[in-house]
């Protein structure tokens, strides 16, 4: 095989037309990957700053609760649904379970609809109704 | 396999089926999955239940055994399935042999130091002086 270098490539991103199911999949590495570094990393920032006592823990509160600070904290949390959701159907289809196009398809959907949804519920309770 | 003609056909084959191993890190990434559905609603449920997000709050939150036992497996599970999975990446991208161990190395440190922080902070909100 090491003697064969003109062996075909698997068509790739280029090539294939997107759906659903190719964006979920991609979603669910970076999503993945998002709330392994900058999720736990600033989960454990703040415990930190709790356990540090009052005044650092205002100072986490400030960034917390700036602009960019909010931007990171939801694009945290919908990362999170997301890769709750489509980690689900994984699951699923490790199960064998899913595979029909259509309701492939529509599974994957709803995972981008859910974690959209469950994202704008928990900010505008936050954000709105808590305060 | 030098045995030859003389091999009893068990002979042949052993060793070079399944060794009944080597599924641990697909499945360990499953069974912390299922374990962070848990965890992570129960995280997310908390931190929506709980009437305020400062300080005082928090503090008295993880205090309790049903906030510090449920955030010390968040954590531990956390940074596990986060290592298994990006170890997945990983793989899928860096080749060459030296490079994959060397980065998968920083990774398991990042991953342990990062785990540590944070249960060491956890241990401080819990047993340590609060406010």
């Amino acid at each position: 095989m090491a003697n064969a270098p003109s062996r075909p490539l698997s068509p790739h991103l280029t090539i294939w037309r997107w759906g659903p199911h190719m964006l979920v999949s991609i979603l669910h590495r970076a999503t993945g990957i998002a709330v392994s570094f900058a999720g736990l990393g600033i989960l454990t920032w703040w415990l930190f700053a709790l356990s540090n006592g009052t005044d650092t823990y205002a100072d986490f509160a400030k960034v917390a609760q700036s602009p960019i600070g909010l931007i990171v904290l939801i694009g945290i949390t919908w990362s999170f649904f997301q890769h709750l959701l489509s980690g689900i159907r994984h699951l699923v289809m490790d199960t064998g379970a899913g595979f029909e196009l259509g309701i492939n398809k529509t599974f994957a959907i709803l995972t981008i609809v859910g974690s959209v949804l469950l994202t704008a519920l928990m900010w505008f309770y936050l954000l709105g109704v808590r305060k | 396999m030098s045995l030859g003609d003389s091999a009893t056909p068990l002979g042949k084959v052993r060793g070079l089926g399944s060794a009944q191993e080597g599924g641990e890190h697909w499945i360990t990434e499953r069974v912390t999955s299922i374990a962070l559905l848990l965890l992570g609603t129960w995280f997310i449920a908390s931190l929506l239940l709980l009437p305020k997000l400062d300080q005082r709050t928090l503090v008295e939150w993880l205090h309790a055994p049903s906030g510090f036992i449920p955030m010390a497996l968040l954590i531990i599970v956390g940074f596990r399935h986060a290592l298994d999975g990006v170890k997945v990446s990983v793989d899928d991208y860096v080749h060459e042999p030296g490079n994959n161990f060397v980065l998968n190395t920083l990774l398991l440190f990042l991953a342990v130091a990062g785990a540590a922080i944070a249960l060491f902070a956890l241990a401080r909100i819990a047993f340590g002086v609060a406010g």
